[in-house]
């Protein structure tokens, strides 16, 4: 079937698709962007607030990249533009607010080609990439670039900026058993990815999209079950010697993670069922990950690995239509 | 009986016409697993067409011996003879490269182009005809090899052949030497030469159809 363009003014006014019809006229892909962004606003600013020029630097090296990448791929493609949809604009956002404030240039460089490009075009473009194209662009560079991508990467004791001169919490607790005091989490005013530093902005922006309908909120339901559950687990066995279930969802990139990426209409499952299902597996991963691996953090494997399953948690939780079987 | 292919035409569809990696999609076990170096693929290559030419012309001439039911068993002990010679003359004489490989020269025996010469060319034609066979798909076979792991190479590690040619500044693209490089290559390398196969084609009808009144 060719998809309907929604942004072409000659496009058919009723759209005639099969159910189910979650794709209402209204909440264009431009809509839900335009939303996303809005979400982020607290996240950038918190971030442009603590690490300065650091996080102006990714934005505009990420932001100029995607949007290159995007041009570039999609004439190769032969399509016509789709820089108006404003995908590549949130996959820039997303990537620059995940990426250590002290990576060179060419880290955001070429993880925002490798999103754009091998995280979206080769699938077809826009909805209907299987993974998240900025955590493919990440993924790639963290592999890459182990040096400026590792916790060590995000420390740098001549910056004139406070956060950047410290360890990263996570990273001062799997390495040294350090823990963060909680408050500091919760503002973000320690070292970290850009926009993972602070809670209490994460948990505005994300409050906003749950209640525009942006984000749906199973999957962070899901997923803080997984958490409590499993870090409470830990807790209670005396594993955790001081991180508790609250530093766990506080602290790393969870509440980023939650909020604006494993909560990606595309590449995240469709039903509800599904997307519970999705959380809760995102969850204990992320636990798994940061328990027994030698990262000091998961979100970002987890959300992949995750993408992965979509296709085959869509086929589990396929609605019994009314008066079927 | 239908014609077959004569040496020349067996020889240049090896290269690239009917290349094993890029249009049959053929070996593609060594493809993926030895090319993070350029050294390490043209070694294999040079395994696998020594192994493909003197299995071909082996099973060229008892090609008239040959019953239908036990081809396949013939094939492989031929194969595998002649892969028990190359691993252990790399055993002898490039230890270092034959320790690289580990495994994948054993699994020359399985890998799948080799069979399908066998049986698609050798079986049925004289053995000058599958000796050109066997030199045209190795050569197609190395190309793709090397095409693959110099691009690995260069971002990977920023060297050919192990000699530094990027300028000192660059940033080495571990992953391109990881597992996902070879994917990520392959993948795109396959993609680039379909695309450069299906313009050929539109160019080929489009010339057809203006000739033809």
């Amino acid at each position: 079937m060719k998809p309907i363009d929604d942004t072409d003014p000659a496009a058919p006014v009723i759209q005639v698709s099969p159910s189910p019809h979650l794709v209402q006229s209204a909440s264009s892909t431009r809509r839900m962007m335009v939303d996303v962004l809005i979400g982020m606003v607290p996240v950038v600013a918190m971030s442009l607030f603590v690490f300065r020029g650091y996080a102006l630097f990714q934005l505009a090296v990420c932001l100029v990249a995607c949007l290159l990448a995007e041009l570039l791929f999609v004439k190769m493609r032969g399509r016509a533009s789709t820089l108006k949809d404003g995908s590549a604009i949130v996959t820039g956002v997303i990537l620059a607010m995940s990426l250590p404030g002290t990576a060179p240039w060419y880290v955001g460089t070429i993880a925002a080609f490798v999103a754009i490009g091998i995280g979206k075009t080769i699938f077809g473009g826009v909805g209907m990439n299987l993974f998240n194209p900025a955590m493919v662009g990440r993924a790639f560079v963290m592999i890459s670039f182990a040096g400026a991508m590792a916790a060590s990467g995000f420390e740098d004791v001549r910056s004139a900026v406070d956060a950047i001169s410290q360890a990263t919490p996570m990273n001062a607790y799997k390495m040294n058993g350090v823990v963060a005091p909680l408050s500091e989490l919760f503002w973000g005013t320690t070292n970290g990815s850009l926009g993972e530093t602070s809670a209490l902005a994460c948990l505005l922006g994300g409050f906003y999209l749950v209640i525009r309908r942006t984000a749906s909120w199973e999957i962070p339901a899901g997923l803080f079950v997984a958490i409590l559950v499993f870090g409470g687990v830990a807790d209670l066995a005396g594993h955790a010697d001081g991180w508790t279930v609250l530093h766990h969802i506080l602290g790393g990139s969870l509440l980023f993670g939650v909020f604006f990426i494993a909560t990606d209409p595309v590449s995240s499952p469709l039903t509800p069922k599904g997307k519970f299902i999705f959380g809760l597996g995102t969850g204990m991963l992320i636990m798994l990950f940061r328990f027994f691996s030698g990262y000091p953090e998961g979100v970002m494997f987890a959300v992949l690995l995750m993408n992965a399953l979509t296709p085959l948690i869509n086929r589990w939780t396929i609605p019994t239509p009314f008066g079927g079987q | 009986m239908a014609d077959l292919p004569t040496a020349t035409e067996r020889f240049i569809n090896g290269i690239l016409p009917e290349n094993p990696v890029y249009r049959q999609l053929l070996g593609l076990c060594p493809t993926l697993a030895v090319t993070n170096s350029l050294n390490a693929a043209i070694t294999m290559a040079g395994a696998v067409g020594f192994v493909l030419l003197c299995a071909n012309v082996i099973t060229s001439l008892i090609r008239n011996l040959l019953k239908p039911h036990l081809r396949i068993v013939v094939f492989t002990l031929t194969i595998a003879t002649f892969v028990t010679i190359a691993d252990r003359f790399l055993a002898a004489y490039l230890y270092q490269m034959s320790k690289t490989l580990g495994p994948y020269i054993p699994l020359i025996i399985v890998n799948c182009i080799i069979i399908c010469r066998c049986e698609v060319c050798a079986s049925k034609q004289s053995p000058l005809v599958a000796a050109t066979d066997a030199i045209g798909q190795s050569l197609g076979f190395g190309l793709a090899l090397s095409s693959i792991a110099a691009i690995r190479e260069i971002l990977g590690a920023g060297s050919l052949f192990g000699l530094r040619v990027m300028p000192a500044a660059w940033p080495d693209w571990t992953i391109m030497v990881l597992p996902p490089g070879a994917f990520f290559t392959f993948g795109l390398l396959l993609g680039t030469v379909n695309w450069i196969v299906t313009r050929k084609g539109a160019k080929k009808s489009q010339r057809r159809e203006r000739s033809s009144p």
